[in-house]
């Protein structure tokens, strides 16, 4: 692979953007804590892009920096349980012809905030969280299905860069 | 979007849905119960549903009925618990610090407050 560190550097970099943007588009889902988590469309791109390995790097890096720009140390722990359960979980899911991005997508949002349940679970010690596990898979869902029809857009365009 | 991923996304909502029905389902079946503790270690439980009079330990009486509980009587020469408002909902709490009787409301219907800011 050539110029892998220049493009990891360049995704990174977009990543770090979109959770930035993010921060300053309220998205009120009515739910409090749902993110629409614009930064994983990086993720599933790099993730149908590349492989494994670099998505989960790329995933780590960005919540770790994230984190410590925009939110605080639980919010790292949270955060990266659901980033690396839902990167397991899609690239479970991706060999399978029988789904596309936007199902891929589907499954990575949901199980993102299924991890961030579990640690909230295990941090309060209390099983009384997972009364919130309906919502948030609804939450999930939604924000994946969004995800994944814009990266299935924009993996059409990136067609031609061969050797990311 | 293939066919397959409209069967995904139906089956995640589905779990979402029969785990939301389940908790309506399974929170309704639980009746308020009225927990007591002296000293820390568990006294009883008690209904909400059924009036009574509760003796804890010679130093209190708790009255319940018609879903509320209030302190009768206590021994303590402070009488705050006994002053206290009569509570009915879910982690509202009666508390006689003289004789560490801690009376508090579980699985009751949720109090006013619609959510807290953090």
């Amino acid at each position: 692979m050539k110029n892998r560190a220049a493009y990891f550097g360049v995704f990174t970099a977009l990543a770090l953007i979109f959770s930035y943007v993010e921060t300053l588009i309220p998205v009120n889902l009515g739910i409090q804590g749902a993110k629409l988590g614009l930064a994983n469309l990086v993720t599933v791109t790099v993730l149908y892009k590349t492989d494994f390995k670099e998505a989960l790097l790329l995933s780590v890096t960005r919540v770790v920096l994230a984190g410590f720009i925009f939110g605080n140390l639980f919010g790292i722990l949270y955060s990266l349980a659901g980033a690396v359960l839902s990167l397991v979980v899609m690239n479970c899911l991706k060999p399978r012809s029988s789904l596309s991005v936007i199902g891929v997508s589907i499954a990575g949002g949901a199980s993102h905030n299924l991890g961030q349940l579990i640690v909230a679970m295990i941090v309060v010690e209390t099983y009384h969280v997972g009364y919130y596990l309906p919502v948030l898979l609804i939450a999930g869902v939604i924000t994946g299905a969004l995800i994944g029809i814009v990266c299935r857009e924009a993996l059409k365009r990136i067609r031609n860069i061969t050797n990311v | 979007m293939k066919r397959n991923d409209w069967f995904l996304a139906a089956g995640i909502l589905a779990a979402a849905a029969i785990l939301f029905c389940f908790q309506i389902f399974g929170n309704s079946g639980d009746q308020a119960v009225v927990s007591i503790s002296v000293d820390g270690a568990l006294y009883g439980t008690y209904s909400l549903e059924e009036d009574r009079t509760v003796k804890i330990d010679e130093t209190n009486r708790l009255e319940i009925s018609g879903g509320t509980v209030k302190m009768d009587w206590a021994d303590c020469p402070d009488q705050v618990c006994v002053n206290h408002r009569s509570i009915s909902r879910n982690g509202e709490s009666i508390i006689c610090l003289p004789n560490r009787v801690v009376v508090s409301i579980e699985n009751g219907e949720s109090g006013e407050v619609d959510g807290i800011a953090r």
